[in-house]
């Protein structure tokens, strides 16, 4: 290797200084990665004391309270707090302003007062919640959570309005960095499917967030001042906060599964070394899934009394919304097709994302099947259908991300079998931890019980054997991962033969990302 | 907190619980089409991947051949876009129907009020009969239940009925069913309630037509709705402006339930069960046309049930009762 010639981002010093005040999109990018890293594991922490709850039918291991304060923890960490910051806020930040071909993010410091408010926001939270003993879940569904719950559930949700500030600036970051920043050349139908992926959940960010914030200030209004808006005690509706929660927290799943879906795009080009199947298909499915994302939140409240029209309506988007995800899935699968397939890591986590994506939107097909929807709803197929979109779809291919970019953004290599070992682990802890749970759910077991009659125990244990093997694919990359940021061989410009910006560039790049600016003259993947 | 011991239904893993209603084999019917769909697609799926993943692999040289022309790509997606949609749409209408059938308009035999609180299930039967956390139903009857909460939101969950509703407090919801397979089977509250959530379940009993009269002599009858709605209309004071020569301050309830009502707004609203339950716990939305917003509210005063039972009496007189019989109840 020969000596390096620039100065890198991390070559900036270590000092406390050059990280709490940085404005460099990469070493926020560590900045978010540290915070979300610890969030994972702590909302990781509380999945596992559910699940070993869970192996006995009656409540011993916690108490009820206990229970329903730790699913809640669960519930409020792994969405606020993890999935919906973490593609975006970690390989988004560092990626974004590098596959556009700029130096930086349009407005940097804006970029930093986002983390302060999400960490300093998270943290506050989840103080308030462990404290205060929250115990609504992260659906805060009134009037439980504004007339019952004895709980600190106003700081609670104080908390989440403020870290929804950090997404809608990240948003609004985001989409005008993609506008403005683009470099010569790199017109929009070159972007790689991970920038329009990340442009299309900022336009989800910025347009539904204010819609919880309100929300949630809502729920404030009621609790301190008894001014009837959810209470029908007061006048008010409690299906109102449904409808609103849901305008958000719908349009959230795809704020989850799209930034996956762009990571996936760029991991299955690289290791088939084949040029995307259908480009324009795939920008056009991620616009029309963000667009419909915003008229199916009704599908929460099938059961709910809502009128039974409406239910039909929002059963017949369901439908409409699963389409585009299906093409995307069959075009991810043609990219295959005539490639030169590599089984690396990330690849590995690719084609789990493929799988488990497949059996989460598939069983969502179930569920926007009104009649079948009643049956499931509120009960464990529920809760597996949304883990293998939120866990087996989102989780992985951040997982997968990380292993890809992993020496761009540190320069080194990790160990290459252990890296398959932890993601194979995930692959199967994660289907022996949630496939049982369709199957208690069509089988009537339903959510968030702490005891449960004993015919159901089987299944129980077998989930919750699953997450010890799913928590060994979680805790390795962490263990190879740190011995690679000391230790890791050098990786060099482009370890992976890959297309793209972000790999013409040194590894770690240099502060301002091009020592010159690229000129873009073809489309992203030109792998053949 | 409540140490009372939960009372399950004896009954082993299902993973297709019992059909304990025709409706139920037909959401069972939908459901295994929808496993053989996907069971193929996952299955061509998992093919492909593994499929593509030998034969081109990077270990094997030679050539791959063209990529497929971009006209070709885009027919194939659009083409497996339309698949998709015509059998969704499909699907869509088979579920939507069947959602209907259980939520929609039905004539019934009886109606079951269901009341749910923290954290039980609380029954009353048409002769009065009331249970909790266990429902008794005759075989080969359409049911209707309507459900309401008195404190948060719970969920009605009948698993071998594959029905679920929830129970709202300040609204009456309604499903209906007709078990055709006398057993026990599972109750649950299926929405998240509070600390002992997990508790509130039981079971309901399907008994043939003549085994459920004797369990409902058996049971410590107390007065019908009706009788006891009566008394509670003079108790409250209901009768006071209601009936008789008062009812120049507030409009007469005989013969009201069913018929449309003009309101002071100049809306018209028809007289059933929520519009009573409204009139009682919020007198001031809907005032009838021609009489001044002066009743007091009932909010926090009277329960639930008591509402169902004044509503059973309401609904039992019909136009002109109190003319005939004057001083009836006086």
């Amino acid at each position: 290797m020969t000596a390096e010639v620039h100065k890198h981002y991390l070559s900036g010093g270590w000092s406390l200084h050059s990280w709490l005040l940085t404005t460099d999109h990469k070493r926020i990018c560590w900045l978010y990665l540290v915070s979300i890293t610890g969030f994972f594991f702590l909302g990781g922490i509380a999945a596992l004391l559910i699940r070993l709850e869970l192996m006995t039918p009656p409540g011993d291991f916690l108490t009820a309270e206990g229970y329903n304060e730790t699913f809640s923890l669960h519930g409020i960490v792994m969405v606020w707090f993890f999935l919906i910051p973490s593609i975006p806020a970690t390989l988004g930040n560092f990626l974004m302003p590098m596959m556009v071909g700029a130096r930086d993010l349009a407005f940097p410091r804006l970029n930093l007062l986002s983390w302060y408010i999400y960490t300093l926001g998270g943290i506050f939270t989840i103080v308030m919640v462990i404290g205060g003993g929250v115990d609504t879940g992260w659906t805060f569904y009134t009037p439980y959570s504004s007339l019952f719950s004895s709980s600190a559930v106003i700081a609670a949700v104080a908390g989440v309005f403020i870290v929804g500030f950090s997404s809608i600036l990240t948003g609004i970051n985001f989409i005008v960095t993609t506008h403005t920043m683009r470099a010569p050349g790199m017109h929009w139908l070159r972007l790689p499917l991970f920038v329009w992926a990340n442009y299309a959940t900022s336009l989800i960010l910025v347009l539904a967030t204010p819609v919880l914030s309100v929300t949630l200030l809502l729920i404030a209004a009621e609790r301190l001042l008894g001014i009837g808006i959810f209470d029908p005690s007061l006048g008010g509706d409690p299906l109102l906060f449904q409808h609103l929660f849901w305008f958000y927290s719908h349009p959230a799943v795809y704020i989850m599964i799209l930034p996956a879906m762009g990571v996936v795009s760029e991991l299955i080009t690289c290791f088939s070394k084949n040029r995307i199947f259908g480009y324009k298909g795939m920008v056009l499915a991620i616009m029309a899934i963000s667009l419909f994302g915003f008229v199916v939140w009704g599908h929460h409240m099938f059961t709910s009394g809502q009128s039974l029209y409406a239910g039909i309506l929002f059963s017949f988007f369901s439908f409409l919304v699963a389409v585009p995800s299906a093409v995307k899935t069959l075009n991810w699968t043609a990219t295959l097709y005539r490639g030169r397939i590599t089984f690396t890591a990330p690849m590995i986590y690719g084609l789990s994302f493929l799988g488990l994506f497949a059996i989460g939107g598939l069983t969502g097909i179930f569920l926007a099947a009104l009649a079948l929807d009643v049956h499931l709803h509120d009960t464990y197929f529920i809760t597996a259908h949304f883990h293998y979109i939120m866990v087996g779809g989102a989780v992985t291919a951040y997982l997968g991300g990380l292993h890809f970019w992993w020496p761009k953004m540190t320069g080194r290599l990790y160990s290459e079998l252990w890296s398959k070992i932890a993601a194979l682990a995930l692959f199967i802890g994660f289907n022996l931890t949630f496939f049982p749970q369709f199957l208690l759910g069509y089988s009537g077991m339903p959510r968030r019980y702490h005891e449960y009659p004993e015919a159901f125990q089987l299944l129980h244990v077998m989930s919750s054997l699953g997450s010890v093997v799913l928590a060994i694919g979680y805790l390795l990359p962490l263990v190879y991962f740190t011995w690679s940021l000391f230790r890791g061989a050098p990786a060099g410009a482009n370890p992976w033969q890959a297309e793209g910006l972000e790999w013409r560039t040194a590894s770690p790049p240099p502060k301002h990302n091009f020592v010159s600016i690229p000129r873009v003259t073809e489309g992203p993947y030109a792998y053949r | 907190m409540s140490t009372s011991s939960v009372v399950d239904a004896d009954i082993g893993l299902e993973l297709i619980p019992t059909q304990a209603s025709a409706y139920a084999s037909q959401v069972d019917n939908l459901y295994f089409v929808l496993l053989a769909l996907s069971g193929l697609l996952i299955l061509v799926l998992v093919g492909l991947i593994v499929g593509f993943g030998f034969r081109y692999s990077s270990k094997r040289s030679g050539e791959r051949g063209k990529a497929v022309p971009e006209k070709l790509g885009q027919r194939i997606e659009i083409g497996f876009a339309l698949i998709l949609a015509v059998s969704f749409l499909g699907l869509f209408v088979w579920a939507g129907w069947l959602y209907l059938n259980l939520y929609g308009e039905t004539e019934s035999d009886f109606t079951i009020n269901v009341i749910g609180k923290q954290w039980m299930w609380k029954a009353q039967h048409p002769d009065g009969t009331r249970e909790i956390n266990t429902l008794h139903i005759p075989v080969d009857q359409t049911v209707k239940l309507r459900l309401t909460s008195q404190d948060v939101i719970h969920s009605f969950s009948l698993p071998a009925l594959r029905l679920k509703r929830d129970a709202v407090p300040g609204m009456y919801t309604e499903a209906h069913f007709r078990a055709t397979e006398p057993g026990e089977y599972r109750l649950f509250c299926a929405e998240y309630c509070g600390t002992e959530h997990a508790r509130m379940r039981g079971k309901l009993v399907v008994l043939s037509q003549a085994d459920y009269q004797g369990w409902l002599g058996r049971q410590g009858k107390g007065p019908s709705p009706e009788v006891a709605g009566q008394d509670l209309f003079r108790s409250y004071g209901c009768s006071g402006c209601h009936q008789g020569d008062a009812s120049v301050r507030a409009p007469t309830l005989d013969g009201v339930f069913g018929r449309t009502r003009p309101l002071a707004s100049g809306e018209m609203i028809e007289a059933d069960e929520a519009y009573l339950r409204n009139s009682i716990l919020q007198p001031q939305k809907h005032v009838v046309a021609g009489y001044e917003p002066v009743m007091p509210s009932y909010k926090g005063q009277i329960s639930e049930d008591e509402i169902f039972q004044i509503i059973a009496y309401i609904k039992s007189l019909p136009a002109g009762a109190w003319k005939q019989s004057t001083g009836a109840g006086q």
